[in-house]
């Protein structure tokens, strides 16, 4: 391989401004927002006491989900040896700081007290998950930031190995912490599963690797620096594979849930009966998020082409939404089976009953304030630091490569 | 009981607290002998006791929510907290609730409160990640509205949906039960009776309609009322699976 070169981007056209000024006015709107939501209090939202978490936390945990699996492009060049990834390293590890810093901020602006974000930096149930992942976050920025250093100070790139190391494996332990805050509920039907753990990595490494196939993508294609076939064909690969991981996941946790005849009501809801769930979860989460994409990235006739494999990837990231939209909102409207083998025929509470909830427009500006702030700090940083290879063409990537 | 005589009642404790302090045991304890029996404001909750409600639903009558009522007046929510008007019903605090349900297999019908269950292991407590959702050591289950963040897991992790999240700003609340916007709440037992040798109000409400249905009491000590029903006609908890250890338990289930 070439001597790869990293330099900032000029950041002087009006294409780049232009992209700055949208990402900030969808930041401002979305402080709005919350500046409404916190001023109101939650009754302008969707929530209810049954279904507690809504829009706010799709867009946050998808985030944080992405933002672990963004890392795995550089992991892959510093854990696995792979050279042809080592260009990409930066951008990944850039990209998931961003990821987690936009899915965090939703997180907290969506708490009912945020400006108590003090107290949950300073009090700590150590038997809670929620407590532990807010270390597992700080402690991801604070690795993920040396991993950097370690990448672009050439005295430094000695160390890059073992901290990619740690940075894999905390990373992993991450997103065992996000998926276990649904697998440690033990009292809701749709959640209580050890498979939210690896299921919530695999989702993990299909979101991020998504979200980084597409900024790669549009980020070289906008500055016009070359990005060869290879490293695309590489990446669409590799996240088709993931892709068939969720699915796997998704599988098996559903045919677990399928044999137990506990389990029937839940699986009842989702699969058959849920109407708007039912829907999301055939046509978005499975047809739309997971077959679809599969189709594009592995058929000979699309797989090759540019647009089509982007699409692919943007339907990763709807599918995955629509997946997290399912399983938090859905999870949530199923009723609590408080009396086994009894019908509630009347409460002063909707017991027995399918909860509502419908996202306010807040909650989903919120969320994509979110997004905004993740995008704008990649924007910024590859202006600042040198993050992007100056080419990423076959012949500069691959040593292999014959044209 | 209203704001001022509660704050009455607090001073004239703590005047007889200081005063038996200050007296010492010199002067006749017996005259204090009633007044000092609740545990002084200084002293924590100790696990020398476990409070209980035991509720025979085959006495809870159908129709009749006194113990629910009883809870909004007490702790100033529902139809005693009329500032809490922009939430929707689904939105709004429910402390306590009736509940009809039916035997699928049989068809037999009951009716029963539900709310806040005290389990001895509880899932809010356990999730929680500042320590705000605590046990207390005579096994009430609180709220600490001081470093409540509102992050809603707790009502995620509840069996029950014995959880509210306040959606809005409150006016007019109850000095025995602070409220507020974006924090979580629920029964808490009436907390600030029972530290005062009281009867939690819906308990109170049931048994002045003569119902009778529900029973208060110290599940730890072996003479009390619950103990002895329970020990007599038995107790269960609801979603027993989960091997919570609830507080509050249900005859006639």
């Amino acid at each position: 391989m070439k001597n790869v070169q990293f330099m900032e981007i000029e950041g002087r056209s009006f294409g780049y401004l232009a992209l700055l000024g949208i990402l900030g006015a969808i930041i401002l709107v979305g402080l709005g927002a919350w500046y409404v939501m916190e001023h109101e209090g939650h009754y302008v939202t969707g929530m209810n006491n049954a279904v507690v978490w809504g829009t706010p936390h799709i867009f946050a945990i998808f985030l944080i989900v992405a933002a672990s699996g963004a890392l795995n492009v550089a992991s892959i060049s510093s854990v696995f040896n792979k050279t042809a990834y080592k260009p990409l390293a930066r951008l990944s590890g850039l990209l998931a700081i961003a990821l987690l810093a936009g899915g965090l901020m939703i997180l907290v602006l969506d708490l009912g007290r945020p400006d108590r974000l003090i107290v949950a930096m300073t009090y700590y149930n150590f038997k809670s998950i929620f407590a532990w992942n807010i270390i597992l976050y700080n402690g991801f920025f604070a690795i993920v930031a040396v991993y950097l250093w370690m990448m672009m100070q050439q005295s430094m790139n000695k160390y890059s190995k073992p901290v990619g190391v740690v940075a894999f494996l905390w990373r992993l332990i991450l997103t065992t912490g996000t998926g276990s805050i649904f697998g440690f509920l033990v009292a809701r039907q749709g959640y209580d599963a050890a498979i939210m753990a690896p299921l919530f990595i695999a989702m993990s490494f299909s979101f991020g690797l998504a979200i980084f196939l597409l900024v790669l993508m549009a980020s070289y294609k906008w500055t016009g620096r070359p990005l060869g076939d290879a490293i695309l064909q590489r990446l669409k690969n590799l996240l088709g594979v993931f892709v068939a991981g969720v699915l796997y996941f998704v599988l098996a946790y559903h045919l677990t849930n399928l044999y137990a005849t506990e389990h029937h009501g839940i699986e009842a809801f989702i699969l058959r009966d849920g109407g708007i769930y039912t829907q999301l979860f055939w046509i978005g989460q499975i047809v739309i998020g997971s077959l679809l994409p599969l189709v594009l990235f592995y058929h000979p006739s699309t797989g090759k082409n540019r647009t089509l494999v982007g699409l692919g990837a943007l339907l990763v990231i709807i599918g995955g939404m629509i997946q997290l939209y399912v399983l938090i909102i859905g999870g949530q409207a199923y009723p609590l089976e408080i009396f086994p083998g009894k019908e509630v025929i009347e409460s002063g509470f909707f017991d027995g009953q399918v909860a509502e909830y419908a996202p306010s427009i807040w909650e989903v500006l919120l969320g994509l304030a979110g997004v905004a702030v993740a995008l704008i700090m990649v924007a910024l940083a590859v202006k600042i630091l040198r993050f992007m290879p100056t080419s990423l063409a076959d012949e500069d990537v691959d040593p292999h490569h014959s044209a | 009981m209203s704001n001022k005589t509660y704050n009455a009642d607090l001073s004239r404790r703590h005047f007889f607290s200081k005063a038996a302090a200050a007296a010492g045991m010199a002067v006749a304890p017996g005259v204090f002998l009633r007044q000092v029996h609740a545990r002084p404001a200084d002293q924590a909750a100790t696990s020398e006791q476990r409070w209980g409600i035991l509720i025979d639903t085959n006495k809870c009558a159908k129709g009749c929510d006194s113990c629910v009522t009883a809870c909004m007046d007490e702790n100033g929510w529902g139809r005693a907290d009329a500032s809490e008007d922009k939430s929707s019903p689904h939105q709004k605090a429910q402390w306590i609730r009736k509940v009809t349900i039916k035997d699928k297999q049989s068809g037999h019908v009951q009716s029963l409160p539900l709310m806040c269950q005290h389990c001895e292991n509880p899932p809010c407590v356990d999730v929680c990640p500042t320590g705000a959702s605590m046990k207390r050591a005579d096994g009430i289950v609180l709220v600490d509205k001081h470093i409540c963040i509102g992050c809603r897991y707790c009502m995620m992790a509840c069996p029950y949906k014995a959880r509210s999240f306040v959606h809005e700003d409150l006016e007019d609340q109850k000095v025995v039960a602070p409220r507020g916007k974006g924090t979580v709440e629920s029964c808490t037992m009436c907390v600030h009776r029972v530290d005062k040798d009281g009867t939690p109000a819906c308990v109170e409400a049931c048994n002045a309609d003569n119902h009778n249905a529900m029973y208060f009491g110290d599940l730890k000590d072996p003479n009390s009322e619950i103990s002895r029903q329970l020990k007599e006609y038995g107790g269960e908890e609801l979603r027993a699976d989960l091997g919570l250890n609830t507080g509050v338990r249900y005859q006639g289930l």
